[in-house]
C-alpha cells in the first residue's frame, strides 16, 4: 500500500475543477428555490476556510453564509481574559494556554502584555506539555488556562487524569470549555437584547465536524427534529464545505430536513466514547456560561467537578479573581452578526476603531472570527 | 584560550586582546582590520549603499545555517537588493558570560565563509561580554557598505503590466526555525534557505536585465514585500496562488500550525519586479541557481495599494500583512 503523505489530506480537497463543479451543482439547485437560504457555519474553522478560499464568491445570490460563534478565543468574555491576566501576574505562577489566547486584550491588557511585565506565560500545542513544565519547575504553580469546544476538552481531561494518577502537586486548571449544541439552540431561541426580538435568519447549519469526532453527530439530531433546521456535518477543506453546502441546498430542493454527514472520513454517529467517558468523569455542566457577544447561554460551559476543586484555579485563587461582568462597546454589533442579522462591514466601527490589532468585539479577536476573516481576506465580490 | 568566554574577555585588557586576536582577527584577516585604528579608512568609488541589521536568532545553530552565516547574508543581501556589491562590513558581538569559545569560533568561521562568497571584508568590530542572563547566548550586529552597480532600483517604481518573480520556493527559513525551536517536537529534514544573494543579482545585472524593484523576503515573508510595493507604488499586485512555489515540507508545517508560506521568513529568497519584456530572460537567469524560481504575478490597478491572490477556481482575496506574534527571534 502506498504510504499516506500529509499532502494527501488536503491536496485533492482544494482542487479547482472540483470546486467549480460543486459551484455549478449548487447554482442549478438553488435556481429551483424561490427563496434565500441562510446557512450558518457554526465553527470558526469553517469561517476561516470559507473566507480564505473565497467560497462566497462561488455562491448564487440566494445562498448566504452566516458566520457563527464557533471560535473559542473570540467568545471568551473579557472578565475571563482578566482572570488569565491576574493569574499570570501572581507570584510563582506559570500560566500556560493555547496559541491565539495570548494576544486577546482584557481590561488590563493581554497575556502578551503580562509577559512583557515579567509574568511567565507560555503557549503550547498540546496541554500534555504542562506535565514537563511542572516537572522542570517544582517550586512554581503551573496553571493551564483551558479553552475550546468539545474538540479540545478531551485533551484537558487527559491532562487532569494524568495529574491525578501521577500525583502531580503543582498543576491547576482554569476551565473555559464550552459546548456547541447549547449555543446553537440559544441562537435560534433567544431574545436579542439589542433589537429586543427573537429574530434570527438561520435556515440551516453547516455542522462543526471536529466537535463531532469527539461528541458524535448525534448531538445535532435535535435541530432537524425539534427546530426544523437541517444540519450537514462537514469537513474543513474547501471541497468539503462546497459538498456540505450542496447537500444542504438539495435538502431544501427535495423538501427534506435531516441530519447528514459529509465528513464521513472521520465523523461517526456515536463519536469517541472513551473521550466522552473521560470528560464525564472530570467535568460538570455550569448552569450559565457568558459568551462574549451573546450573553449568558444556559448549560453551555463546563467546570471541574467539586471533587476536584483543589485543582481548580477558580477555587484556589478565588480571592484575587475579579467577578464583575464586562460588556463590549455599545457600538459593537457582534450579537447581530452571530444571529445572521448583519454582516461585519455593516458595523460602524469595523475596520476603523475595531481591527485585528485592536479588537473591540468578539468577532475581531481571533483569525477565526467573522470580522477578522472579513478584514483579512476582504470582500472582493 | 579558555573553553568558555568570561567577563574578563570583555575587559579591554589582556584577555580581551587574546579573544580578538585568536578568533576574530584570525578569521577576518585583512589589511584594513589589522591596522587596528580607531576607525577603518576606506576607498570607495561612486555611489554607495549602507545598511545595518542585528541578529538574535534562536537557536543559534539550525539546519543549513547559524547566526554567523545569517549575520553576513542578512546585511550583504540588503546591499545586493539595492544593486550594490557588498564591500565592507562591521561586526559587533554581544556575548553572554559562559558562552562556549568553540561555538563562537564556529560562528565566526561561517561568517568568514559567507564573506568570501560576497567578496566582502570585515573592517571594524567590537566585542562585549555581559553577565549571565543579560542576553540570550549571543547577539550580532553587522553594518555594511556596498558599491552601487545598478542604479535606480526602488520600491516606488512599479507600473501596470510589470512582472513579479520569486527567486526560489518560499518559507523555508521560517519553517526550519520553527521546527528547530526548543519546546516544539517536530522532526523534519527541512533546511533554511539562508544564502548570499549577490551572485544572483550580479548575474541579473550582467545579463542586462532592467531591475525595477528587488527585495529579499525576510520577516513578514513574500506577503510583506508585495504589500510594501503595492503601497509604495500605489499599484495592485495580483498573484496567482497556485504558482507560488512552496516545498511540501513547508506546506505541511503550515497546515499543522495554521501559517501561510507567504508569511514565513526567508533568508535567501527574493522577489523581483521587471518589465514584461525582461520576464523570460530574468527567469532564465534565476533558474540557473534555483529551478523553483518562477513568475507569480503581475502589476495591475484592480485595487491600488493592495495585494490580491487569485485562486485556480476563480475566486479572489486580499493577501494582507500578518498580525500578532508569528514567531519571535527568527533572525
Amino acid at each position: 500500500m502506498k504510504e499516506l503523505e500529509l499532502k494527501n489530506l488536503y491536496d485533492d480537497f482544494r482542487d479547482g475543477k472540483t470546486l467549480q463543479a460543486y459551484a455549478k451543482i449548487i447554482a442549478e439547485d438553488a435556481a429551483k428555490l424561490d427563496r434565500t437560504i441562510n446557512i450558518m457555519e457554526v465553527c470558526g474553522g469553517h469561517t476561516h476556510s470559507i473566507m480564505k478560499f473565497g467560497l462566497p464568491q462561488l455562491m448564487p445570490n440566494n445562498i448566504n453564509f452566516i458566520h457563527g460563534p464557533g471560535c473559542p478565543v473570540c467568545i471568551m468574555p473579557k472578565e475571563r481574559i482578566d482572570h488569565a491576566y491576574v493569574l499570570a501576574m501572581q507570584p510563582d505562577v506559570i500560566l500556560v494556554t493555547l496559541g491565539d489566547m495570548i494576544k486577546v486584550p482584557g481590561s488590563n491588557g493581554s497575556l502578551q502584555d503580562a509577559r512583557a511585565k515579567g509574568a511567565d506565560v507560555r503557549f503550547v500545542y498540546s496541554p500534555m506539555e504542562c506535565l514537563k513544565i511542572a516537572q522542570e519547575n517544582p517550586e512554581k504553580k503551573v496553571i493551564f488556562f483551558a479553552i475550546g469546544f468539545e474538540t479540545t476538552t478531551p485533551m484537558t481531561a487527559v491532562l487532569i487524569d494524568q495529574v491525578i494518577k501521577q500525583g502531580v502537586e503543582n498543576i491547576l486548571f482554569h476551565i473555559n470549555h464550552v459546548t456547541v449544541p447549547e449555543v446553537m439552540k440559544e441562537l435560534i431561541d433567544s431574545r436579542d437584547v439589542h433589537v429586543d426580538s427573537y429574530n434570527n435568519k438561520i435556515d440551516a447549519f453547516l455542522g462543526p465536524s471536529h466537535v463531532s469526532v469527539i461528541a458524535g453527530s448525534k448531538i445535532y439530531e435535535q435541530f432537524p427534529r425539534d427546530y426544523g433546521r437541517p444540519v450537514v456535518v462537514s469537513g474543513f477543506e474547501p471541497v468539503d464545505v462546497m459538498e456540505g453546502i450542496s447537500m444542504i441546498v438539495k435538502q431544501f430542493v427535495e423538501n427534506r430536513c435531516e441530519l447528514e454527514i459529509q465528513y464521513k472520513r472521520v465523523v461517526s454517529y456515536e463519536g469517541n466514547l472513551n473521550a466522552q467517558r473521560l470528560i464525564n468523569i472530570y467535568f460538570d455542566k455550569v448552569s450559565l456560561f457568558r459568551w462574549r457577544g451573546l450573553g449568558n447561554v444556559p448549560e453551555s460551559g463546563l467546570k471541574l467537578k467539586d471533587a476536584y476543586a483543589k485543582y481548580d484555579a477558580e477555587v484556589v485563587y478565588k480571592d484575587v479573581l475579579p467577578l464583575a461582568e464586562i460588556e463590549d462597546h455599545k457600538l459593537c454589533i457582534c450579537g447581530d452578526i452571530l444571529r445572521g442579522m448583519a454582516k461585519p462591514p455593516e458595523c460602524t466601527i469595523f475596520g476603523t476603531a475595531c481591527k485585528p490589532t485592536t479588537p473591540i468585539g468578539s468577532c475581531m479577536v481571533s483569525s477565526e472570527g467573522a470580522c477578522a476573516a472579513y478584514y483579512k481576506y476582504g470582500n472582493l465580490l | 584560550m579558555n573553553k568558555t568566554i568570561t567577563i574578563a574577555h570583555g575587559n579591554g585588557g589582556e584577555e580581551n586582546n587574546e579573544l580578538i586576536k585568536n578568533i576574530f582577527y584570525k578569521h577576518f584577516k585583512n589589511d584594513i582590520l589589522e591596522r587596528s585604528e580607531d576607525a577603518a579608512v576606506l576607498q570607495v568609488a561612486g555611489e554607495v549603499a549602507m545598511t545595518t541589521d542585528s541578529f538574535t536568532v534562536s537557536p543559534l545553530f539550525f539546519p543549513g545555517g547559524d547566526i554567523g552565516k545569517l549575520a553576513v547574508c542578512g546585511t550583504c543581501n540588503d546591499l545586493a537588493m539595492m544593486g550594490a556589491k557588498p564591500k565592507y562590513l562591521t561586526c559587533s558581538v554581544i556575548i553572554e558570560e559562559g558562552f562556549s569559545t568553540r561555538e563562537l569560533e564556529k560562528i565566526v568561521r561561517s561568517m568568514k565563509k559567507e564573506l568570501e562568497i560576497n567578496g566582502a571584508v570585515v573592517v571594524s568590530g567590537d566585542t562585549k561580554v555581559v553577565p549571565k542572563g543579560s542576553v540570550d547566548k549571543l547577539f550580532i550586529n553587522t553594518t555594511g557598505i556596498g558599491e552601487i552597480e545598478q542604479k535606480g532600483i526602488s520600491v516606488h517604481n512599479l507600473q501596470e503590466g510589470m512582472s513579479i518573480l520569486v527567486s526560489r520556493d518560499v518559507g523555508a527559513h521560517g519553517a526550519t526555525i520553527f521546527a528547530a525551536r526548543e519546546g516544539i517536537t517536530l522532526e523534519s529534514t527541512l533546511q533554511t534557505d539562508c544564502a548570499s544573494l549577490y551572485p544572483q543579482v550580479k548575474a541579473l545585472i550582467d545579463a542586462g536585465i532592467g531591475i525595477v524593484a528587488m527585495r529579499d523576503a525576510t520577516r513578514g515573508g513574500v506577503a510583506a514585500v508585495l504589500n510594501e510595493w503595492a503601497k509604495a507604488s500605489s499599484v495592485c499586485v495580483e498573484i496567482e496562488e497556485e504558482k507560488i512555489p512552496v516545498q511540501e515540507e513547508v506546506k505541511g508545517i503550515c497546515e499543522m500550525l495554521g501559517f501561510e508560506a507567504v508569511n514565513l521568513a526567508n533568508e535567501g529568497t527574493f522577489v523581483l519586479a521587471v518589465a514584461k519584456a525582461d520576464e523570460a530572460k530574468a527567469l532564465e537567469v534565476l533558474q540557473q541557481t534555483h529551478e523553483s524560481a518562477t513568475l507569480i504575478g503581475t502589476v495591475t490597478h484592480q485595487h491600488d495599494g493592495k495585494v490580491i491572490l487569485n485562486s485556480s477556481w476563480g475566486t479572489k482575496r486580499f493577501l494582507d500583512l500578518p498580525t500578532g506574534e508569528l514567531l519571535p527571534r527568527i533572525c
